[in-house]
């Protein structure tokens, strides 16, 4: 692989994209990728927006990209899909989780909830759209909703060659190795 | 071993343990504070604590490097402001055990209130500095400083960025070393800053100085990589890494990793060797402006430009005009701000000061800022640490000189904070005889950092229990004759201490009570509040809490069980008495 790739994971701050990210990160190492990851912690994690970059390849330099030059878009939320869109590439692909949740502005009636958020996505980019929780709560725990997504990161971009299984086995509490398994499974199966 | 994945903040904490560093003290602030929660795994190898401030923090590692150890703290950009008084006279008096002092920028304030470049203390301060770019230098520039620090006497400034202390690559890991502990001997004439050794001191410094820009001249952290003589750039820190994806293969690096004193005939050799030449880094024109002054033309700021962090595509925007392009979508995103979380028990405290028109509410450094914020927008101002009680007493003062009455001032800080330097502040309004009512939100935690412990939290960071100092008996003994002690999340009480605050004519303080509902270990009090829709009139007063569980759908409030916690502040607020919690 001559190019590195990059994946921007986007959310609400305790939607377990870190987690997910970690997964990615462990995944990659052991396939013998160098891999840089951000995240931003702070003032985010007070249920503001959250992103986390993974920037993977033979050699990569900078831990962060910037507009324009993301492989993938990862939003656990659909909103965080429009807000980070312009960080794709035109030829990026987004998996985006069909699922609302309204900021601390909009709760306050100060804005509302923009509408058809999915729908400017799925014209202007190659989407993948699922409802991750609904597919989590079929599983029966709403919180393995980011593997969900990430079952459908890995079909969205090709990445079978490694063995995601075994490094959520490693990755995740052991006491929800199985829920998160057949999350994934789930997920990649969903798109 | 194999190669990790560390972030910056935990390289550092590795590269300090592997160069057998025997004391650390810190103050938590983002984006440095990993660097201290990684170092209690290191704790039979070393001595580690939180400091009340970063002021104390410098003093007590000075400290110890006059005992002869390695010693270590760190900050973020804003709290060397605080420490600056003792790391400048620790310039002059020199080491005896290596010393560094971390300092952790913030380009784009993801979570600080001013951009400022902290590279410039090295230069005010005549200090040795140096700059790691990712994490595999964290840790090795870690141990090379205390080399620096060692053999030019100064203590050394370590500087990161926030891109550096949260991104994540790969390190190899090595051995730890244990420097031989150089025993104490009584030194005045090296330690003691009086004038008569100050004066004799600065010379030195400059000498110091002057040897070490020599040795920068060769030294490992300063490395020319010549592929080509078209194009060369000078860069350091994170922007090596951007420039380094963003210029063409055969463009020619001079990284630099020891910034201060700038090796300025390194500089000169590398720039005769290429025909154009650029200065990539982030913030101010700091090493721009030195090579400029050395009469060497350079490509730098009229392009990159001195605001905000950088990344590989922007810099290539504004380098190339290589600009994205990206469709219209035709909709936008609306913000998400950060909010006080559900169950939050500052709620109570600012919904109750949002109530009151004739307060100003001088406000602090913390979660606690998140008051200011809609739909409480309780907060008049936020400066600095510790600044909750002092602004409020310049407020009052003008208040009471020019005669304007009607106003009371409440000056608020946390209980990290008050400890901090919030106690010098109740002092000066004692003591001045100031118009201002301090209130302290102890939630018993330094929360937006992530949750370390303080003097009142009783623990210390290796774990131990500690004493737990008593904020009211601290205002008591300061004098203060009226201390309510109120638990926030009983609007009528949180009601009546503010206004009984107010007409008291003695002097009064409020402590307001409550510990963050995200404290591990302790049990807290959860349930869940619902709306019972056929009560709910839809007027809204359960929005002014600002909640982020509550939520208005059909015109009827809808509290969120995922988010709900049950505190029943909503509860409360609602006239019509519809939302209850249940058991």
């Amino acid at each position: 692989m001559k190019e590195s790739k990059s994946a921007l994971l986007v959310g609400v701050g305790g939607q377990g994209a870190i987690l997910t990210a970690k997964v990615l990160v462990n995944g990659l190492m052991k396939a013998g990728y160098d891999v840089k990851m951000s995240e931003v912690h702070g003032m985010s994690q007070r249920g503001g927006s959250v992103s986390t970059q993974v920037h993977w390849g033979e050699k990569v330099w900078s831990p962060v990209i910037g507009k324009g030059a993301a492989d993938i878009v990862v939003a656990f939320e659909k909103m965080e899909a429009v807000r980070y869109a312009d960080f794709l590439k035109p030829d990026g692909v987004a998996v985006i989780n069909d699922y609302e949740m309204a900021s601390s502005s909009i709760a306050a009636g100060l804005c509302e909830y923009p509408e058809g958020c999915l729908e400017a996505m799925q014209k202007n980019y190659r989407c993948f759209v699922m409802n991750a929780e609904k597919i989590a709560e079929e599983l029966g725990n709403a919180k393995c909703m980011n593997i969900v997504l990430f079952g459908g990161m890995v079909k969205a971009l090709h990445m079978d060659h490694i063995d995601w299984e075994a490094v959520i086995a490693e990755t995740v509490p052991p006491k929800f190795k199985e829920l998160n398994l057949r999350a994934y499974k789930a997920g990649y199966d969903a798109v | 071993m194999d190669k990790v994945l560390y972030s910056g903040n935990e390289a550092i904490a590795r590269g300090a343990y592997e160069a057998g560093v025997k004391i650390c003290s810190a103050y938590p602030g983002t984006p440095s504070t990993e660097i201290f929660e990684n170092l209690p795994q290191y704790k039979d190898s070393l001595y580690c604590e939180w400091a009340p401030n970063e002021k104390v923090a410098v003093e007590v590692a000075y400290g110890a490097s006059i005992a002869g150890a390695r010693s270590l703290c760190a900050m973020k950009h804003v709290g060397l402001n605080v420490a600056a008084d003792p790391m400048f006279t620790a310039a002059y008096n020199g080491v005896n055990g290596g010393m560094v002092i971390v300092t952790a920028d913030d380009p784009s304030m993801h979570s600080s209130q001013n951009e400022q470049d902290n590279r410039h203390y090295a230069r005010a301060a005549k200090l040795p500095m140096v700059e790691p770019s990712d994490s595999q230098e964290c840790k090795d520039f870690m141990k090379e400083a205390y080399k620096i620090s060692e053999m030019f006497d100064a203590p050394v400034l370590f500087r990161t960025t926030t891109r550096i202390s949260h991104s994540k690559s790969l390190v190899d890991l090595g051995e730890r070393e244990e420097p031989e502990i150089k025993p104490y001997t009584r030194n005045p004439q090296k330690y003691m800053c009086t004038p008569a050794i100050a004066y004799r001191n600065h010379p030195k410094v400059e000498k110091h100085m002057a040897e070490l820009e020599e040795y920068g001249n060769t030294c490992c952290l300063n490395k020319m990589e010549i592929k080509g003589h078209k194009v060369g750039v000078i860069t350091a820190s994170i922007a090596y890494l951007y420039a380094k994806d963003v210029f063409p293969e055969d463009t020619s690096f001079l990284k630099l990793g020891l910034t201060n004193p700038l090796p300025m005939k390194l500089i000169k050799e590398f720039a005769s060797q290429v025909e154009k030449l650029y200065v990539i880094e982030e913030l101010d024109d700091f090493m721009e402006q030195q090579i400029k002054a050395a009469g060497i033309a350079c490509i730098g700021k009229e392009l990159t430009g001195k605001l905000y962090e950088y990344n590989p595509q922007l810099l290539k925007e504004r380098l190339f005009g290589v600009k994205p392009q990206a469709p219209d979508l035709g909709v936008a995103a609306v913000s998400r701000p950060p909010a006080l979380c559900p169950g939050c028990p500052h709620r109570g405290f600012f919904y109750t000061m949002s109530k009151h028109k004739n307060f100003i509410v001088t406000g602090d450094i913390g979660c606690y800022t998140l008051g200011g914020s809609a739909p409480l927008n309780a907060v008049d101002s936020v400066v600095c640490m510790g600044g909750g009680f002092t602004v409020g007493m310049g407020i009052a003062k003008t208040l009471e000189v020019t005669g304007q009455t009607g106003k009371k001032v409440f000056g608020v800080v946390g209980d990290s904070t008050f400890f901090h330097s919030g106690m010098t502040g109740a002092a000066e309004i004692i003591y001045n005889k100031g118009n201002v009512i301090p209130v302290v939100l102890d939630n018993s935690i330094t929360g937006m950092t992530g949750h370390q412990d303080n003097p009142g939290s009783g623990k210390t960071l290796q774990g131990e229990i500690a004493e737990k100092l008593r904020i009211e008996k601290i205002l008591s003994s300061m004098g203060y004759e009226y201390i309510q002690i109120v638990d926030p999340q009983d609007l009528k009480a949180m009601d009546e201490a503010v206004v009984n605050a107010a007409k008291s004519q003695v002097p009064a303080a409020i402590v307001v009570r409550r510990p963050c509902l995200l404290i591990k270990g302790i049990k807290h009090d959860i349930g869940k509040c619902v709306v019972d829709s056929d009560k709910c009139i839809g007027c809204k007063s359960c929005l002014r809490v600002g909640c982020p569980a509550i939520l208005v759908e059909n015109k009827k409030a809808r509290i969120d069980q995922n988010q709900c916690v049950g505190c029943t502040v909503c509860a409360q607020v609602c006239p019509k008495g519809a939302i209850s919690r249940k058991e």
